[in-house]
This record gives structure tokens, C-alpha cells and sequence, in this order.
């Protein structure tokens, strides 16, 4: 191995298959060869064998859907605000004065730490879990576009000038379109840590949802069934990631070109 | 009346934390006449990049004033074009969106824009790279590209700060005689920053030597060779003698430069 030197598509793709291998090789070592309790730990058969179960007897089906409808529900909520705003903090500087302390502060109020104060407010229905997603990622959002807008090499912002761009034009034809693609990066990034918001609001306080699945499968200690909830949520993450990628190759082809 | 006027303009940027003030430019004055190449030539840190970006508008003169067709320039405007030494174009149009930028922000109808764009990408050799992108361009067509879309904005002056800076010399070679093909015919008024010493001679009606922090004027030699001049003139005897002189008034103010004066 040399540092930095590339490796052909074949190898990287059979080394990433290679680590799944690995891991589940691992973990059926442990379960099957009676290392660790079934009590704690379901073999990987079974746990394949209940997550059909789950979704076949169970309804599953339906608690991924409106676990997904939450996460994609509150964070398209969060960035609606958030991202323009961001722009705006990034390009303003009196605006970016006003709000970054402020947002800055916020950023680090856990999101989870809200859920009895949201219950509280609006209840266990759809709306506080909407609400947790939304105080998890809008703060972050904001503070990242910010700081991608406020980052546009500023040689490109002179040469728009002495083009004869006056202050909409530079927003709207200059910061925006060169933030664009780390805007779109932000926005993969934050999504994926809306996930880890959305089961822990389901944990507490739900009636239906990945979250809710793997608190009741505690309680009947059925470990197979809370590992398959992980990996479906791994799962729908990994889809959403390469979604994410996919549009921004397409929507920003001159980023890598 | 001149074109440009620059009276008394100097530049001096505070200190950082306290410290002593850095003079950039010390007050000048220059003047360029309608249809004038300038060149201004100096070493590193003399302040001839200043002296641009103030021209631009991007930077405030701390003293004088700078006045365009007798208009006292305030800020950045689309009547002084700029090519950097930097490669600016936006990367995410394309050669002809590039080209058109200016245009657009003007306000100016798609069908005439295209006919600018068609025209300007004919005469810098770049037809058929109407729809790439910049990074799909070499340094040299990247910087061709930069030149159209300032020209392509008609300016009543073009500055160019170091443009072919970064190109290698074949290159750099090529990029003067298009860009001097360009001045034959179009006869703009043209501000040309460098510290190449045959590029200021070759493209200019007149070399501004510049020298030292602090940056101030230190020579003004009027380059007398005919026009059109092809690149061979480079190995001419008249060409040598203003070569010789030329590198006498910036050695000295290298060596000072480099003992950090």
C-alpha cells in the first residue's frame, strides 16, 4: 500500500463487501458458537427470521413510513427556514452579527433534551416529533450554510463586480449558485443526523414508528427485532445518502467535472 | 483630456494589532490617454496590484482621487473591465454563460447577448467551447476566456492584473500576441499589470516602472516599436536596448525589495 494511491473499482467495491463479511462472520462466531447469552444478543438468523416476521404479521411496513415521513417531514420544514436564512447570515455581515451568537448558543441545546418540554407543549402526536427534528437540524443547518456562503472566494465576487453586478446580482447569481453544492452537502450531512433524532423521539412517547418497535421489542427481550430495526434504519440512510449523491452529481456537474 | 487620471492616490492599510501602518502606494499620479497600453511594471509587493484594485473600485484610495472620463470613480463598475491573475471565471457556467455575464447583468436580450458571445469566442479561438466548463479548460483558454468576458462587456477600460501570471512561457508568449491582435484592432484603452519585463515591452505604447515598498512611480519609458508587431521584434535590437534599461530600473528595486526595506 502506498499513500494516496488509487485502487481500481473492482477492489474497492470487494473490499467494502469484504467488511460486511467480516462483520457478519463475527457476529454469527459469537451468537452461533455460544460466546454471548441469546438473551442479549440474537444470531443473525433469527434476527433475519423476525425482521420478516415483523414485516409480513406485524405492519413494520407502517412504522418505516412514518418514521421516514417524520425525519423527511420536520427536516424539510427545518431547511425551508434554515437555508435561506443561512444565505443571508453568510452574505450580510450585520445580519450574521444579529443572529450567530444567538444560533451559535442554540446550536448546543440538545434536541433530545426538548422531548419532555415538547410533549409538554404539543402533546405525543405527530407535531412534537416533528418539532424535535426540526430544533435538532435547523440550528446546525443555519450555521453551516452560513459559513459555506460566507466562504465563496471572494476573487470571484470582485470579478462579478467589475462585470457590473450590483448586490441582488452577486446574492442571487454569484453566492448562491458557487455555495449551491455545499449547501446540497450540508444538507446530506444534517439529514443523516435527523435519524438519530427521530428514533430517540420515538422511543419515548410514541405509538407507532421504528422507534416505537424496538422500545416494545425490549420489552419482550427480543433482540432480534431491535438489531433488524437498526439495520433497516442503517439501511434507509445508506438509500437516502446515495440519493443525495446521485441528485448533486446530476444537479452540479461542474463541481467534478 | 486624458482617460484615466489618477491624482495624488495613495494606499496605506492600518496595522495589524496595533502594529505600524503598511504603505502600500505612496501618492500618485498617472494619466492615460484614450486608446493608451500601459504597462506597469514592478517587482513584488511594489504595489502596481494596488494601484489596480483601486482603479477597479474593489479598494479605497487612502489620499486623491482616480477619475474616468472625468468622473470620479467610487466603486466597482462594469465601465473598468478586469482580468485577474487568478483564475475567476464561475465555475459553474459555461464558457458562453461566462462570456455573457456581464450582458446578462446588464439587462441585455438573449438573441444579441448569444451574438456578442458567438463573436467574442471566434475572435479568441474558442468556438466549440461554448458549452464547457471552466474546469474543463487549460490555464490558457481558462484566461482567454476571462479576457472576452470583460471585452465582451465593452468597458471603456480593460485592466489586467498579472493575467498570464501563472501560464507557462509558450503559453504566456501566445496569450500576449492575441491579446495585442485584440488591442490592434479594437484600440482599447488598456491597463496591464506585470513583473515580466519582455511582456510590458512587447504589449505596451508605454512601461510604468514602479518600485519598492513603499510602492510609488519611478520611471516612465514610452515604448516607440511599430504596430502591428509580431513576436520576432522581441529579438530586435531596439527591443534588447529597452530590455537593457528596463532591467537596470528593476534590478535595483528587486534588490531593495528582497532586503525587505
Amino acid at each position: 500500500m502506498k499513500p494516496l494511491a488509487p485502487i481500481s473499482n473492482a477492489a474497492r467495491i470487494m473490499l467494502g463487501i469484504l467488511f460486511f463479511v467480516l462483520f457478519f462472520a463475527a457476529w454469527g462466531y459469537v451468537t452461533f458458537g455460544g460466546y454471548v447469552s441469546k438473551t442479549f444478543l440474537a444470531d443473525p438468523l433469527t434476527m433475519v427470521q423476525e425482521g420478516w416476521l415483523l414485516l409480513t404479521k406485524h405492519g413494520f411496513l407502517f412504522d418505516i413510513a412514518i418514521t421516514i415521513w417524520r425525519v423527511v417531514g420536520g427536516f424539510v420544514l427545518a431547511a425551508l427556514i434554515a437555508v435561506p436564512l443561512g444565505i443571508l447570515m453568510g452574505a450580510y455581515k450585520p445580519i450574521e452579527a444579529f443572529l450567530e451568537p444567538f444560533v451559535s448558543f442554540a446550536r448546543y441545546l440538545p434536541a433530545s433534551a426538548f422531548i419532555p418540554l415538547l410533549i409538554l407543549w404539543a402533546g405525543i402526536g405527530e407535531m412534537q416529533k416533528l418539532l424535535v427534528i426540526f430544533i435538532g437540524s435547523f440550528f446546525q443547518l443555519v450555521l453551516m450554510v452560513a459559513v459555506a456562503v460566507a466562504g465563496v472566494r471572494r476573487d470571484l465576487v470582485e470579478a462579478a463586480l467589475t462585470l457590473g453586478a450590483r448586490d441582488r446580482g452577486i446574492l442571487a447569481r454569484v453566492l448562491i449558485p458557487a455555495a449551491a453544492p455545499d449547501i446540497a452537502e450540508i444538507l446530506r450531512l444534517v439529514l443523516g443526523w435527523a435519524w438519530t433524532y427521530v428514533i430517540v423521539a420515538e422511543l419515548i412517547g410514541s405509538s407507532s414508528g421504528i422507534g416505537h418497535m424496538i422500545i416494545d421489542s425490549q420489552a419482550l427481550l427480543a433482540t432480534g427485532q431491535i438489531i433488524f430495526g437498526i439495520i433497516v434504519i442503517g439501511v434507509i440512510g445508506l438509500i437516502s445518502d446515495f440519493l443525495f449523491k446521485w441528485a448533486n452529481r446530476r444537479l452540479f456537474p461542474w463541481s467534478l467535472a | 483630456m486624458s482617460k484615466l487620471a489618477i491624482e495624488n492616490v495613495s494606499r496605506i492599510f492600518p496595522g495589524v494589532r496595533g502594529g505600524t501602518p503598511t504603505r502600500a502606494l505612496e501618492p500618485t499620479n498617472l494619466a492615460v490617454a484614450d486608446n493608451d497600453f500601459v504597462t506597469i511594471l514592478g517587482p513584488s509587493g511594489c504595489g502596481k496590484s494596488t494601484l489596480l484594485r483601486l482603479i477597479a473600485g474593489l479598494d479605497q484610495p487612502s489620499t486623491g482621487r482616480i477619475l474616468l472620463n472625468g468622473a470620479q470613480v467610487s466603486g466597482p463598475g462594469a465601465d473598468r473591465g478586469m482580468v485577474f491573475q487568478s483564475y475567476t471565471l464561475f465555475p459553474w457556467l459555461t464558457v458562453a454563460d461566462n462570456v455573457a455575464f456581464g450582458l446578462r447583468e446588464k439587462g441585455v436580450a438573449r438573441e444579441q447577448r448569444d451574438a456578442v458571445v458567438r463573436d467574442w469566442l471566434g475572435r479568441i479561438g474558442l468556438t466549440g467551447f461554448e458549452h464547457h466548463y471552466p474546469k474543463q479548460l487549460s490555464g490558457g483558454m481558462q484566461q482567454r476566456t476571462a479576457i472576452a468576458r470583460a471585452l465582451a462587456n465593452d468597458p471603456a477600460i480593460l485592466l489586467l492584473d498579472e493575467p498570464f501570471g501563472a501560464l507557462d512561457n509558450q503559453t504566456r508568449a501566445l496569450m500576449q500576441e492575441l491579446l495585442l491582435g485584440i488591442w490592434e484592432r479594437e484600440r482599447k484603452t488598456v491597463l496591464f499589470v506585470t513583473h515580466d519585463i519582455e511582456e510590458a515591452i512587447f504589449l505596451a505604447s508605454r512601461v510604468v516602472v514602479m518600485s519598492a515598498r513603499p510602492g510609488r512611480i519611478k520611471a516612465e519609458v514610452p515604448i516607440d516599436l511599430p504596430h502591428p508587431r509580431h513576436y520576432t521584434i522581441k529579438t530586435s535590437p531596439e527591443f534588447s536596448a529597452l530590455k537593457a534599461r528596463l532591467t537596470e530600473e528593476i534590478r535595483a528595486e528587486a534588490v531593495l525589495a528582497s532586503q525587505g526595506r
